[in-house]
């Protein structure tokens, strides 16, 4: 398995992973952040630097490094370690995830290589035939030409067409018609019949055209497969990142790094500045201010002390915190939601994809077809070859080469040219649940809005103050102080970053400056009044001057509002869907223009919500990115999320938009739409095809250059409607 | 009509040799990462151990 995995892995090092295989393993680990060849790099030296690896290979496209390294003296931790002070969360991921698919998406890969090398060649020697018959080609040059064709069809027919073979074969078993079944039939049949016609030295033979749908046929599977082994590897690698280590208290006072999974109740954790709690628990020693966004959706940080809840995922803004793990793994808050998400998608599993639904009623009229072609012949008194041979034909036009390829075609360009405007698409169905979209609802924070505080507009602070609450702010990483730095970069003052600034934790900054003691925090510890209720406010005062007030808020995205006029132009009515509270969220909803909200939401009310208005007939789009709207996310009809989401959330969308913009909602559901469109024009193209060619089939007029031509066409006809898709321009209209 | 019996190997063999070429270059890995493959032509010396 390590060798394989290498190989897999390592590419062009695979004869160095192989030949030390005995003494060296491979740790496969997921990467986040790796976005460009000098992140590569950086991720490369950095595993590379740790004593004891060999060799490391990061993988741009998958998002992983593999790491060769002796069988003793290196663990895991200290590869990922590594790679967090480098600045990339990695996580190791088990042997099994994805490689399987990984593996199937080459074998799938190097059957169309067969199938097309025996194509091609074959249409070599067909097309001599077909010219040379009508002139001087004597028929035992062309029975040669013919035993040739064979000699190369029989193989290949056999190597790459079982993934068809096995998928009919499992059908039938199962006394169920799949797209395959014609497909195997048709193949089977033609090759049979062609060989019994070379040996008598007749013209009917047809290997080029079984070999050649063969071919078109694993191209449009191998799209198809290799978008799903995509989707499947991105999940992967997210639930990898999800499950990381803590720090543990040992009950005689030394600490102990320890796997998330290995953590149990009871067990005392510390958890420093800016670190993610692993467990659900009590705080037990220590203040601070916690952000719960990952699980309520509020942006505003919640102040903590000895006694409170803390939730699994949730940050700690400032301070150690020292907690008692009363929930751990499988039993948090996080693993719980993630469970309610798994059963909503499992419900949305039952969508049944547009090729499938065509399938359905093509196959039994493809056989139905045949078999009356057959009996047609037969009864009208000619023999049975005759019948046989109008009935392969028939097979050989309506197999459903245009028809397999109709879909994956389009859905490579929709999705293509979606990741060129920032969006990447996960479900491969998932674009066309967007297609079906009337409703949009929208989570508040960090989906309408930027979700992080930001200065409240429309406020009087002199330059001068800012400027040195934001020396002070410059400190710490609590995110009022990073606003207040954001603020005085955005006013053009230059920030000198103080010395000697102190984290009071759970009260704000403080440095002993010429005027006496400074301090940037809460309004309490700053000696002013307590803030209006309602208000979020920080206080900045300077010896014995006068506390002067910053107040925050979650500023909307700076096209949520022309998005939402859009969407309501284009006839989508839209919601807004929050766990935050009714005076935030009405004002939000005030700015971005949309009439319908509700506050107060938790995840379940989420969902009943959603399913109150599918229960409508709507189909909504659930736009959110907390943790908390990730079994929404999973139970509307489709689903979005910004890229800044939790990782579980993006596991539930559709699709992830990059970026800080929301404009990509309204060209997702623009080219969703287009996609659908270009879908069923090419099923008309595959079915105008069959309705010109099939009669002639019957009839017993189709050649073997005819079947070829024909089928070739359709495919390219297919493939070049679907290309069109990338460049076409597209508005959401109603 | 003799050409055709050094023509049909050549044409055949040809082939062969696209699809051995086609096969070993997908089991040597050289389509495991396309994105990196471009990056990695821009980078000045290749990190990692030399064979």
């Amino acid at each position: 398995m390590a060798q394989a995995l290498t190989e897999l892995a390592l590419g062009d090092h695979a004869d160095a992973g192989t030949s030390r295989a005995a003494r060296c393993v491979t740790t496969i680990l997921a990467v986040e952040g790796m976005h460009c060849g000098g992140c590569m790099r950086k991720v490369e030296r950095a595993l590379t630097a740790v004593p004891g690896v060999v060799a490391a290979r990061a993988n741009l496209s998958a998002r992983r490094v593999a790491a060769v390294h002796g069988a003793s003296g290196v663990n895991t931790t200290d590869l990922v370690e590594a790679l967090d002070r480098a600045g990339f969360k990695a996580a190791e991921l088990a042997d099994d995830a994805a490689q399987p698919a990984k593996a199937a998406d080459q074998a799938l890969l190097e059957r169309v290589g067969v199938a097309g090398f025996a194509a091609a060649n074959i249409m070599l020697l067909s097309v001599s035939v077909w010219s040379g018959a009508a002139g001087d080609m004597t028929p035992s040059v062309q029975s040669l030409f013919h035993w040739l064709s064979a000699l190369i069809a029989l193989p290949v027919l056999g190597y790459a067409g079982q993934p068809f073979f096995h998928s009919a074969a499992q059908a039938l078993r199962s006394r169920r018609l799949n797209m395959d079944v014609p497909i195997s039939l048709g193949v089977t049949l033609a090759t049979a019949m062609s060989l019994y016609q070379t040996a008598r030295g007749s013209e009917q033979v047809y290997f080029d055209a079984a070999v050649t749908l063969l071919f078109f046929l694993l191209v449009g599977r191998f799209l198809d497969q290799r978008m799903r082994t995509r989707a499947a590897g991105a999940a992967a690698n997210l639930l990898g990142l999800r499950g990381s280590a803590a720090t543990v208290i040992e009950p005689d006072g030394t600490t102990m790094r320890h796997a998330a999974r290995a953590l149990r109740p009871g067990m005392r954790v510390l958890t420093v500045a800016g670190e993610r709690f692993a467990v659900d628990g009590r705080v037990v020693e220590g203040h601070g201010e916690v952000d719960a966004s990952l699980i309520t959706g509020e942006t505003m940080p919640v102040s903590v002390r000895p006694g409170t809840l803390i939730y699994a995922g949730t940050v700690n803004l400032s301070g150690s915190l020292v907690t008692e793990a009363t929930a751990t793994d499988q039993h948090t808050l996080l693993a719980e939601i993630a469970r309610l998400m798994a059963a909503a998608e499992q419900a949305r599993g039952r969508y049944v994809r547009l090729a499938d639904r065509a399938a359905r009623f093509y196959a039994p009229a493809v056989h139905i077809l045949g078999l009356a072609t057959f009996l047609g012949w037969l009864l009208t008194g000619h023999g049975w070859e005759t019948a046989l041979t109008a009935a392969i034909a028939v097979l050989i036009i309506t197999c459903p080469c245009a028809l397999a390829l109709a879909v994956p075609a389009v859905q490579v360009a929709a999705t293509s040219r979606l990741f060129a405007k920032g969006v990447l698409v996960k479900a491969p169905d998932g674009l066309e649940r967007l297609a079906e979209v009337d409703t949009v609802v929208f989570d508040k924070t960090g989906t309408l809005t930027l979700g992080e505080p930001s200065l409240a507009a429309g406020q009087r602070v002199s330059d001068d103050i800012l400027a040195k609450a934001a020396s002070l702010a410059a400190a710490s990483r609590h995110p009022y102080a990073r606003a207040v730095v954001r603020a005085a970069e955005a006013a053009g003052l230059a920030i000198r970053p103080a010395a000697g600034v102190l984290e009071v934790p759970g009260f704000g900054l403080e440095r002993i400056g010429p005027e006496g003691p400074e301090r940037l925090g809460s309004a309490a510890w700053c000696g002013a009044g307590a803030p209006h209720a309602g208000m979020t406010a920080v206080c900045y005062r300077a010896g014995d001057g006068t506390a002067v007030a910053f107040s925050f808020e979650d500023r909307l995205r700076s096209d949520a509002a022309d998005v939402v006029s859009r969407l309501h132009q284009a006839g989508f009515q839209t919601e807004l869907l929050s766990g935050d509270r009714p005076a935030v969220v009405e004002a939000a909803a005030a700015h971005a223009g949309i009439r319908r909200w509700t506050a107060g939401a938790a995840p379940g009310a989420k969902i009943a919500r959603l399913e109150a208005l599918a229960a409508e007939g709507r189909k909504v789009l659930m736009v959110g990115d907390g943790l908390n709207d990730a079994p929404a996310l999973a139970a509307g009809h489709a689903s979005l999320s910004p890229s800044s989401a939790a990782d579980i959330t993006q596991t539930a969308a559709d699709a992830i938009l990059q970026g800080a913009r929301l404009a990509p909602v309204l060209e997702a559901i623009a080219v969703a739409r287009a996609a659908h469109r270009m879908a069923l024009q090419n099923f008309a193209i595959a079915i105008g095809y069959n309705l010109l060619f099939v009669p002639l089939a019957m009839a017993g007029l189709v050649t073997p250059l005819l079947a070829a031509i024909a089928m070739s066409a359709s495919s390219v006809a297919v493939t070049a409607n679907a290309i069109r898709l990338r460049t076409m321009h597209l508005e959401l209209a109603r | 009509m003799t050409a055709l019996a050094w023509l049909i190997p050549c044409a055949l063999l040809l082939g062969l040799l696209g699809l051995a070429a086609f096969l070993w270059s997908l089991n040597s890995g050289q389509f495991e990462d396309l994105e990196g493959a471009g990056w990695r032509a821009l980078q000045d010396e290749e990190p990692g151990p030399h064979k």
